[in-house]
Parts: C-alpha cells; structure tokens; sequence
C-alpha cells in the first residue's frame, strides 16, 4: 500500500501564477451561466464557493448569517451574470464585490440596530486573521498574495484589512488606526495600488 | 486630482458610507478614469480573500442550486444609450404615477421632465435656472441627516427649487416627499425616487405664497396626500 500522495500536476513552480487559466475558466463559466446554465452554474459554485463563503464569514463572522449572505449573493450573481463584462475584469473580482458589498450591507445594518463594541472586535481581529491564514496556508496564491502585503506601510495594510474584512468606513478606520480624519481613504487606496501593482494586475 | 478621485480605493473596498457612496456613483458614472482604476482595485482586493478561504456547508450548495432555477437571469444590456434611455423613461414613469411634476436638473442640463418632447426640455431647463439666477431668490439651508439641502426660492417666479446633490437615496422601498406649506396644509411639491437625481429639483405649486418647506420619507410609489411622520427636514420662509 503506498500512502504517498502524488504531487498534483498542476502545481506550479514559484514566480509562476497559475492564475490566467484558472481566470479564463471562471469568465467561461460565468458567461454560460449568464445564458441560463445551470450545470455551468454548478460548476462556477463548486470553484467559488470557500471564497465567497470565506469572505462573508470573514466580515459577518456569524456563520449561519454568513450562510445567508453568501446565498444571496449567488442569487445575485445568477441574477445578474449578463452584467459581467470580462474587459473590465476577473469574474472572481466581480462576484466577490457582490459578496463584499452584501457582507458589509449585512454588518451595517446590524450595527445601525445595535451599535458594536469596536473594542470588542479589535481585540478578536488579531485572533481570527491568524486562524484563517492558518487553513489557506498551502495555497501558492494566498502566499504571493502574504508577500505582496508584506510589501505594504503596516498603516496602508491595517487599513485595508480593517476596511475589507472588518467592514468599517475609511472614517471609522481613521478612528481605530489613530489617523487624522480623512488619511485612512489615501491609506486604503495607496496600499491598494501596490498590492495591484505587485500582483501585476492591469491598469 | 479632485476628492472624488481620492475615494476611489474606499469604494472599491465598500469602505463609504451611504452619503459618500452615492456621492461617489454619481462621479463614477462620468469618470472613466475612475471605472478603470476602481476595476483594478477591486482586482487587488478580491486577491485579500485568497487567504480567508473557508468551505461552506454543504447545505448551501443544495440551496443556491435549488434557488436559480426558480429566478431567470436578466436579459443582457444591448448598449450603454439604451440602458440609460430605459433608466430615464422608468423614472419617468413612476414619477407620472405619483402624480407629481418634478424636474430634475443635472449639471445644468435637465435630464428628465415629465413630458417627453424637447421644447418641454428647453422650458424646463431654463424654469430651474431662472429660479436659481432670479435676483430675488433666497436660498434657505435645512439639515437632514449629516447633509445640508438647500431650498431656493424666487417669490417673483413663485417658484422654488430643491438643491440636495449629496442627499442620499431614500432607503430600499421608499422615496423622499417635497412638501410645500401654505398655513396649515402640506401640499405635495414633488417625489424624489431613489435612482433620481437629486442637483436640482424644481418644486410644483405656489412658492410665493408658501410658508416653508418640508422634506419626508414616503412608501415608493403612493401618492402620498399628506405627509407622513418620517420629517427629515423643515425650513420657514421670510415673508416678503
């Protein structure tokens, strides 16, 4: 009996993004759903799912309302996959506004009824980021991706991720980084333009 | 680079507020130097979530599956001209069904009036502008919200003209009232629907012999005889 599991084929060499294919298939894919192709759908699904799961958990942090939203977001998708244009960007990119932009919704209108203790989420941030980096360890992707942000000021990176994955608005970042009201949106943006730079994303 | 411009990485992030947000849309839309650059930052941070995969429970997949068969995707947008046609007559509409003779004015150039005939479009162009240039006009400042809208008021023209490009949408269902006070009564002046636009609106009715000013929340798509108790705002005249 040999236990040793075979090195998948498709694994790259470092420096070598797998992306471009990958990117290609999902754009393929949302298209066909876009005419009505459910099993395309399916299978969009099956390559999507942990991160569009991923991110909701990620924002709304309560796993059945993460559930929720990341189920109205790809009723949304499904509803507007004719919306998509692949010269404006990855089908990744745009399903995962979707979902960032539900995620967010869900968390603020929660906050307008209760407001949320920020210490309370400061204190947990720390914790929650080390788990989930932790389970997307193996992928190569999540680790250029951990290089391009190590590449950030530690401002524009806390910025980013307390606007991303703690859904605050850039004045609320500003409040929690201690940064003079209105230097948290330069810091998002910055830090945005090298992670995309970095990447070697368009534009 | 102006403001605007500078909002471009907290959009991509939905890191605005419902004020900035709609702000922002309203610039997006005549920018493109701004589409490309909140595209590819979009790009870079949906990169972000290649470290928070988490693999849902299976349950989802039954559900997502079983709910699209039940919803037909939209048909695709056949050009860019069209879209915005469909977009204006839809207001259009709706702002016929409420009964109520708004006009929206954007950058000087009104982009819908409730007839759809272009001599009506020149009347109503300069039916707003004439308000704003009258040299009686008075402009009166109410807070609704953390904005600041503007009521302008020309007594000679008995016209009024709402100016409130950083109000936000009226929230999912809704639409905003403009009332007119003459005494006691609150006459309808015009419905402002989500999707419109909100520079300049001229008011219907008498404004030289109003009292003041008024601006609520009403359901979407009611013809509201009065007003009803979601006041964002109110603003008094000075009576001549």
């Amino acid at each position: 009996m040999d236990h040793v599991t075979p090195v998948p084929a498709g694994t790259p060499d470092a420096g070598v993004p797998a992306v471009p294919a990958h990117t290609a298939e999902l754009n393929g894919l949302l298209k066909q759903a876009a005419r009505g192709d459910e099993a395309a759908f399916a299978r969009l699904y099956d390559a999507t799912s942990s991160r569009v799961y991923g991110l909701a958990v990620r924002v709304v942090r309560d796993p059945a309302q993460a559930e929720e939203v990341a189920q109205e977001a790809f009723l949304e998708i499904w509803r507007t996959a004719t919306r998509f244009d692949p010269d404006k960007g990855s089908a990744t990119a745009w399903m995962l506004t979707i979902v960032h932009r539900k995620a967010v919704d869900r968390v603020r209108s929660a906050e307008a009824a209760t407001r949320r203790d920020v210490s309370y989420h400061e204190q947990n941030r720390t914790i929650d980021h080390d788990a989930t980096a932790d389970a997307a360890h193996a992928s190569l992707e999540a680790h250029r991706v951990r290089s391009a942000l190590g590449g950030l000021t530690p401002v524009q990176r806390e910025a980013i991720e307390l606007a991303y994955f703690g859904g605050y608005t850039h004045t609320e970042v500003a409040k929690l980084l201690d940064l003079p009201v209105g230097t948290a949106k330069t810091r998002i943006r910055d830090g945005l333009i090298r992670l995309r730079d970095t990447m070697g994303l368009g534009a | 680079m102006n403001d605007a411009h500078g909002l471009s990485g907290a959009y991509a992030v939905d890191a605005l507020d419902d004020l900035e947000r709609a702000r922002f849309e309203r610039h997006l839309a005549e920018c493109p130097e701004c589409q490309a650059e909140v595209a590819s930052l979009r790009e870079a941070a949906s990169l972000l979530t290649d470290t928070s995969s988490f693999e849902p429970p299976a349950s989802l997949r039954e559900s997502v599956l079983a709910s699209i068969e039940t919803v037909r995707p939209l048909p695709p947008v056949v050009a860019d001209l069209t879209a915005r046609a469909d977009r204006r007559r839809r207001r259009f509409q709706g702002l016929v069904a409420a009964a109520a003779a708004v006009i929206l004015v954007g950058g000087g150039v009104a982009v819908l009036q409730p007839w759809d005939d272009d001599a009506a479009v020149q009347v109503a162009l300069s039916a707003t502008d004439e308000v704003l240039a009258a040299p009686d006009a008075q402009t009166y400042e109410m807070q609704v919200g953390e904005t600041t809208v503007s009521v302008v008021r020309s007594a000679e023209l008995n016209k009024a003209v709402l100016q409130a490009p950083d109000l936000p949408p009226a929230p999912n269902g809704h639409a905003y009232a403009l009332w007119l006070q003459h005494d006691d009564a609150m006459v309808l002046a015009g419905i402002v629907n989500a999707d419109d636009d909100t520079d300049a609106i001229l008011l219907s009715g008498d404004a030289k012999t109003a009292d003041g000013a008024g601006i609520t929340v009403e359901e979407a798509g009611v013809d509201p005889g009065t007003p009803s108790t979601t006041v964002l705002g109110t603003v008094g005249f000075e009576q001549a």
